[in-house]
């Protein structure tokens, strides 16, 4: 400018940025995380945020192996036990898994529909603040100081928190209101976000994008947001009404005064139950993206994926009370959830058999995304049976509240859906950061966490048959379960060692990784038109779309998709 | 090879069988696992058989594959899963219903959950904590209650788990097929010591039960217990007949229907003469809600005595006729 050489073109001049916005500075670089409203920066703050709670209730769960790899062990006394699995159970379903599937879709969505943004991109904002300072509120109960009513500290209810024992007679203090609260919190935070996804996936596609073109994860996703916005609500009002029971002398959940004991039960599962089908639905899209476009092939049976993601979603609404076959409901209802878990298999295996159909006869790449999709599979596969074999009622007389139980949700969740979110990540990071994510470094998480999981979930199968119940500080020896306990607890410091690659991988790739340019993996949508990173602005012009794979068409003009559509 | 013996015994995969439902929901559970591992494996072999032939640098693998329809395989891997599953339900709910016909000559026995302890009762008045004594090849009834949160007693030998909630009975039944000890664990997470709310099942001869029973201090018998304080409660007073306020007879009502002032009828089973006692809200038709609530004046083991009781009117003959 100095020198007077430039030129200065009209509409571009840049005014000067206020004291502690400077482009640059860390102050502006702060400002700018706190005041966006760009789809793809509050994307990257959820996954950031997940992955931070991620660490913290990692080592949660590290803590927790500790505490019973033994008979009698004493790491911990039983009150901060039980606080650690609250915690862990609490902070990975709301501020890990929820975060992901809302940083995915706010970053992905947009791009893979051709739209500029969300919807309503300062109500995104304003989810992402309420998800991020709502988990800080819970955090926040470690060091909160004491109530009117006695003593705080984090609360030791158990994710699902079953009434009574919520109630001021077991806990006095804060402890559960913290728990309360904040999952009040992010909820309302959640419903919003659900609402402005489907907004955007209903109005903003880009011309042409009618909904029989739309890629599955949208799909997945639009059906995720559906359930969030139907099932967290009865949560909310859950803890409204444990709020209400707590300190207005409501009788909700109260035996003695007429309240049921296991309404409590009744609401959390209706939400409880569909939260596992929205946090699986996003990682089965992933799915769809990944494998037709490292088996270089059209997915296998678009309408019937898409059928079966809806179906999912309807009938996971009434699944719900298989989680309850040992409360003493009638037979009917038994038999009616035990039949409806049994049909949710169907959708959901013929997903993993149109997906196994797309690699027949495909060219497979093994990348990194590829890999950790092939392990969700057979891992996802697993725990689909024993979700079977524990909706067949009379198994849950041996194996529910077990470590069977145990080991068959986080198959679901960590073999499933974390392995799934790795897999989007690895796909998706050159597109978000512009350079690849290291392969070696890749490797080694992939390898290490695939060990570390099944050595520490494959032997909770065993210590659950053999009788060892949930939520236990300690135990006796000559159970039969010690050997199982010492190998799940050398799993989880597997696990931990190829998470903490991951991360380093995340931080190094960004600054050290090799160039990714616009479309790394010669994929088919449009996410991969734009530049990476994508301008705030997402598309110079939005792109006009005429079949399910509009990058395949640009690419091969000779023989696109549209002629056979 | 002597140690590693040692390490091997160390992996045992299967709890014992000690009831005569266990071998029952076992061959389910092998079967099933059969089913699934087959499934499994049979999947898992398609997928790496796919990866390795399908690998892109295997030039020499037929990769056209026309214009074949997609469906008629998706019905496939549709339907016939859905058949297995099915099948497995069906099973699965035949033995579900055999369960839940509770067999009728049954020792009941009372089992209360408190924070952290289980106290058990039987019959004859004997009392026990953390332990439960029962006889060989008879079938045993669990009436349980909590007195305050949700517990639940898992016997795991005997293949039966059944929550423990406060303000209701839940029941579960078991035929010991083999004398020992067996473990007894709460199932559900009550709160800080719920690690150590365990226990042990002495499965024992009948002679030996019976030695058992007549051992130590000579209690009162559950039945007698819950007439006596039917009599010094004044239940006496309303419910036999020639009292002061009309009220309904107890004689013979258990197990029969009852229909309300709602218009509902329901079976006065021991979640209604619990909640009668307790809450009256469900009042039999054309009797006055009069009946003072005894909720807070008498603990679970009293109020168990009283159902007792009052379900003993229900094998006696009336003791007088009672018309209405």
């Amino acid at each position: 400018m100095a020198n007077g050489t430039s030129t200065i073109d009209v509409g571009t001049e840049e005014f000067p940025a206020l004291p502690g916005q400077e482009k640059g500075t860390l102050t502006g670089w702060i400002q700018d995380l706190v005041f966006t409203v760009d789809h793809k920066k509050l994307g990257l703050l959820y996954i950031g945020t997940a992955w931070l709670f991620f660490v913290a209730a990692g080592i949660m769960a590290t803590l927790i192996r500790l505490q019973v790899a033994w008979p009698g062990n004493h790491v911990v006394d039983p009150a901060t036990f039980n606080a650690l699995f609250t915690m862990h159970g609490t902070i990975m379903i709301f501020w890990v898994a929820m975060p992901l599937i809302f940083g995915f879709a706010n970053y992905v969505v947009p791009l893979q529909i051709g739209a500029r943004d969300m919807a309503f991109p300062r109500l995104n904002a304003f989810s992402f603040w309420l998800t991020f300072f709502s988990g800080c509120l819970l955090m926040f109960s470690y060091v909160a100081g004491p109530s009117l009513y006695g003593a705080s500290g984090p609360p030791q209810v158990a994710w699902f928190a079953l009434a009574p024992l919520t109630s001021r007679a077991f806990y006095p203090g804060p402890s559960v209101d913290y728990w309360s609260l904040s999952l009040l919190v992010s909820g309302i935070g959640s419903v919003t976000g659900g609402v402005n996804v489907m907004t955007t996936i209903f109005c903003y596609r880009t011309k042409g994008m009618t909904l029989y073109r739309m890629p599955l994860f949208t799909w997945a996703t639009l059906t995720t947001m559906f359930l969030v916005v139907v099932f967290l609500p009865p949560l909310s009002a859950a803890q409204i009404m444990l709020t209400l029971q707590r300190y207005a002398g409501a009788k909700f959940f109260e035996p003695l005064a007429g309240g049921s004991p296991i309404l409590w039960q009744h609401f959390f599962w209706i939400f409880g139950h569909p939260e596992v089908y929205i946090l699986v639905l996003p990682a089965f899209g992933i799915l769809s993206e990944v494998i037709p476009v490292f088996s270089r092939k059209p997915i296998f049976g678009y309408p019937m994926m898409v059928a079966a993601i809806v179906l999912i979603g309807f009938v996971s609404a009434g699944v719900w009370a298989h989680h309850m076959f040992t409360v003493g409901l009638n037979s009917f209802s038994v038999t009616f959830f035990a039949f409806a878990t049994l049909v949710i298999a169907i959708p959901t295996g013929l997903k993993i058999f149109n997906w196994v159909g797309t690699m027949y006869g495909g060219k497979i790449r093994y990348e990194l995304p590829m890999l950790f999709c092939l392990a969700f599979i057979l891992q996802f596969l697993i725990a689909g049976l024993t979700g079977v074999m524990l909706g067949v009622a009379p198994f849950d007389w041996q194996l529910n509240d077990s470590y069977f139980v145990v080991a068959h949700f986080h198959y679901v969740i960590v073999g499933g859906i974390v392995f799934g979110i790795f897999a989007g990540t690895y796909y998706w990071y050159p597109k978000a950061f512009g350079r690849m994510m290291d392969n070696r470094l890749g490797l080694w998480h992939f390898w290490l966490f695939l060990i570390g999981f099944h050595l520490t979930f494959d032997p909770q199968h065993f210590s659950g048959i053999l009788g060892m119940p949930r939520r236990i500080y300690t135990y006796q020896p000559g159970r039969g379960w010690e050997i199982w306990n010492l190998l799940s607890t050398i799993g989880a410091f597997f696990q931990a060692a190829g998470a903490l690659l991951f991360v380093i991988n995340l931080f190094w790739s960004a600054w050290k990784g090799k160039e990714a340019g616009e479309d790394p993996w010669d994929a088919w949508t449009l996410e991969w038109e734009t530049t990476s990173p994508p301008p705030d602005y997402n598309f110079e012009t939005l792109p006009e779309v005429r079949s399910r794979r509009p990058l395949w068409d640009l690419k091969h003009p000779e023989d696109p998709d549209w002629k056979f559509e | 090879m002597n140690r590693l013996a040692i390490i091997l015994a160390q992996f045992q995969f299967w709890p014992d069988q000690g009831s005569t439902l266990a071998g029952d929901v076992d061959r389910l559970f092998w079967t099933l696992t059969g089913v699934c591992g087959t499934i499994l494996l049979a999947i898992a072999f398609v997928i790496i058989y796919f990866l390795a032939k399908y690998r892109r640098s295997n030039p020499n693998v037929d990769r056209s594959l026309g214009d074949k329809p997609t469906l008629p395989a998706e019905a496939t891997w549709t339907v016939i899963p859905f058949f297995i599953f099915i099948g497995m339900f069906i099973w699965g709910s035949i033995i579900y219903f055999h369960k839940n016909q509770v067999p009728r000559e049954a020792i009941e026995i009372e089992v209360i959950g408190k924070q952290w302890m289980w106290k058990i009762q039987h019959p004859e008045g004997k009392k026990e904590i953390n332990e439960l004594h029962v006889p060989l090849g008879k079938t045993i009834k669990l009436i349980m209650t909590s007195q305050d949160v949700i517990h639940d007693f898992g016997l795991p030998a005997f293949r039966v788990k059944e929550d423990v909630l406060p303000g209701r009975y839940t029941t579960e039944w078991f035929t010991p097929t083999k004398t020992g000890v067996f473990r007894i664990f709460c199932n559900q997470y009550c709160g800080t010591d719920h690690a150590n709310m365990t226990g042990q099942v002495y499965v024992m001869e009948p002679q030996a039960y019976a030695a058992w029973l007549r051992s130590g201090m000579n209690p009162t018998p559950i039945v007698q217990a819950g007439g006596e304080l039917y009599r010094s409660l004044g239940c006496s007073g309303c419910h036999e007949p020639n009292g002061v306020v009309r009220a309904p007879s107890l004689h013979g009502l258990f197990g029969h229907p009852v229909p309300l002032q709602d218009g509902r009828v329901v079976i006065a089973d021991e979640r209604y003469l619990r909640d009668c006692i307790l809450l009256n809200y469900e009042i039999p038709a054309s009797y006055e809600p009069v009946m003072p609530s005894f909720a807070g004046r008498l603990s679970e083991d009293q109020i168990y005595q009283l159902i007792a009781y009052i379900k003993s009117l229900a094998a006696n003959e009336p003791e007088t006729a009672s018309v209405p």
